[in-house]
């Protein structure tokens, strides 16, 4: 019954090991996405190794030696790498230590978003009407709300820390991830798989999780990783009005917001912690990109 | 005229006592809604009271072009859709009465098989996990005996073993079709609706696959509902033909029936616009002129007098009554073309 054209099509046995290679493969291609995960990969050990890599305790105050500027400038040495703050603390072990809650706020938010988003789209998406109105005028709402200015309202009210930090991150961004999801949802859920299974008989949460959370999530991915870029810079800018990480605890943000003052004379202070946010968004950006390309159905093989 | 002969009445007797599928009065109307409040601007008809029966181990072509809510009735009769009214009696239970309860039950016995072989399976599941869902859903096999199942219906479509573990976008178009014919073979169907499921395939393929469900037909007593705009497809695999036209039933009858003695001047013109290869077998054609009108408006009387070559005063005023005018043959034509040459065009 089977005719040549047919047996000939099949030759691509690609089992799972392949496929991994031949990921590894157009990774080492693309010059941006490999650039991005070296990056993302050195941030994230940065912020794990913190406590063997910095020379210094990051909170450790040392008036003595403060506003040292960098080892190669006059009156620098290689005590100070980067130089000292205000209160004489060591730039370079500040911005290492400043990693870990810059990336743990940019992750965890954009995963209490993730999830928050993916949830009220799928259920918006796919059940329809009056969810979905309800959860998308919502959606609408936030959107219509100056972000920063809400996320200070809520800080000012329930007082700055980490915490509170991650969720008033996450509970505002979450609408993007819902706009996105239901959309996707809605041009997933017409195709004529989705109503296969309607007819062997399975039951929504079976479609939900089976049919359309598999379809979305590549799109869904590259969102979010996108998402902790922008997530890093707005926890620096909340840091840096000065409602976001406090001290004694140090973000590359708080860090800007501290070297402000010695701009003119102490460029050092806010410049470093300033390349080091705008190196890793640039890794994260870079990574976002190459998993668009290569999570892109239609670019497959 | 009305000749018959003995075999065809005696078929026509033995399969008329095991009718398997009843559809009665069957209407479904969508609301076209504008605004903010949705305020319902117009319905379309796309079924518009359809009636007809489908007998046990028979398959049934529906015809008729696009936008004639031939798709629809198949969706309505797998509960896909919620009818708007009327009644679709698979054996004795109604189909479009039924809670998801009970139709979650039903659909054992009532399955599909799509058009698009590439978007009606997920890209992100086996081969082994297409198949293999129905019964996992129904909870009629685990572990080795579902392994066991699905290599056994992976064999019966003509696919083997060794592609379980496979992903649809490795295999063509022809092998996706058997795929998806396995996965709607899992619950053992009574009846199956094949909705185009051959018109998106190569014609060779197309031959394959159609041969496959007349095999599978013959060996597992199924009843198929073929519901296609490609008149020799239809042709090649029903027992009777259906043609469908605005949302109603114009003609049905035999397949024979249909191909030499067409009632219905819209079932004339559909299959004058079969093309013939050879130029010297080339006939005048009785073409229809127009779109097919908007079924949210449709033409008063007979839906296609404005179409019709021989559409008279009566057309477009009363709508055709849809009778069994010889024997198990149905028309809703007020001129039926009982003495007319066909090959003739009215002057």
């Amino acid at each position: 019954m089977t005719s040549i054209s047919e047996q000939t099509v099949v030759i691509t046995n690609a089992s799972y090991g392949k496929r991994m290679r031949k990921l590894g493969i157009r990774l080492l291609k693309s010059k941006t996405g490999l650039v991005g995960l070296l990056i993302v990969l050195a941030v994230s050990l940065m912020a794990i190794l913190a406590p063997f890599i910095a020379m210094y305790d990051p909170a450790k105050t040392d008036v003595v030696h403060r506003l040292l500027p960098p080892f190669w400038v006059d009156g620098g040495s290689m005590d100070y790498p980067l130089g000292t703050d205000n209160l004489g603390r060591d730039v370079l072990s500040r911005i290492i230590y400043g990693s870990r809650i810059s990336l743990l706020v940019g992750i965890s938010s954009v995963i209490l978003a993730g999830i928050i988003g993916m949830f009220f789209g799928l259920v918006a998406g796919f059940y329809g009407k009056v969810w979905d109105f309800i959860i998308m005028r919502t959606v609408d709402s936030f959107l219509a709300i100056p972000n920063i200015l809400f996320m200070l309202i809520i800080l000012a009210v329930l007082g700055p820390s980490l915490s509170t930090l991650i969720l008033v991150l996450g509970g505002t961004s979450w609408v993007v991830y819902a706009r996105m999801v239901r959309s996707e949802t809605l041009s997933v859920k017409e195709r004529d798989f989705v109503r296969s299974a309607r007819a062997i008989g399975a039951k929504d949460y079976r479609i939900i999780t089976k049919y359309i959370l598999p379809n979305v999530i590549s799109s869904f991915i590259v969102i979010a990783t996108l998402n902790v870029a922008s997530t890093i810079i707005l926890e620096a800018s909340l840091s840096f009005l000065g409602l976001g990480i406090q001290s004694p605890d140090v973000s590359w943000g708080l860090m800007l917001s501290d070297g402000r003052q010695y701009i003119a004379t102490s460029w050092w202070v806010a410049t470093f912690p300033g390349v080091a946010i705008t190196i890793t968004v640039l890794g994260v950006i870079f990574l976002g990109d190459w998993l668009r390309d290569i999570l892109d159905p239609k670019i497959k093989d | 005229m009305l000749i018959m002969n003995e075999k065809e009445v005696a078929e026509s007797k033995a399969v008329e006592d095991k009718v398997i599928l009843k559809v009665q009065n069957l209407k479904k109307h969508f609301d076209m809604t504008k605004g903010l409040i949705k305020k319902t601007t117009s319905k379309v008809r796309a079924v518009d009271g359809l009636n007809f029966q489908v007998y046990e181990g028979e398959t049934l072509g529906i015809v008729g072009e696009s936008g004639c809510g031939k798709s629809t009735t198949g969706q309505l009769i797998l509960g896909l859709l919620d009818a708007t009214e009327g009644h679709i009696y698979f054996r004795d239970q109604d189909i479009a009465g039924m809670s998801q309860q009970e139709l979650r039950k039903a659909r054992r016995d009532l399955q599909v098989i799509f058009q698009d072989p590439y978007s009606s399976l997920n890209p992100r599941m086996t081969v082994e996990e297409i198949i293999g869902e129905p019964l996992v859903v129904h909870g009629l096999a685990k572990g080795k005996s579902l392994r066991q199942e699905v290599v056994n219906l992976m064999k019966l479509v003509g696919l083997g073993e060794h592609q379980l573990k496979r992903y649809p976008h490795e295999f063509s178009g022809g092998q996706r079709q058997r795929i998806g014919i396995a996965r709607a073979l899992a619950l053992k169907p009574k009846v199956i609706v094949c909705d185009e499921a051959v018109s998106a395939l190569d014609v060779s393929i197309q031959a394959q696959i159609l041969n496959l469900l007349k095999k599978l037909q013959r060996e597992l007593g199924l009843t198929y509902i073929f519901i296609a705009h490609g008149l020799p497809a239809v042709r090649h695999i029903s027992n009777r033909i259906g043609v469908m036209y605005l949302g109603r039933m114009v003609e049905l009858a035999g397949r024979d029936e249909i191909f030499e003695r067409p009632l219905h001047p819209y079932t004339h013109a559909l299959l004058d616009s079969v093309p013939i290869p050879d130029p010297r077998f080339r006939k005048e054609h009785l073409l229809i002129e127009g779109e097919i009108p908007n079924p949210s408006n449709p033409p008063s009387g007979c839906h296609f007098h404005p179409r019709c070559p021989y559409a008279t005063d009566l057309c477009k005023q009363k709508d055709p009554a849809y009778e069994e005018i010889l024997p198990n043959h149905f028309v809703a034509c007020h001129y039926p073309l009982l003495n007319k040459n066909t090959n003739v065009l009215p002057s």
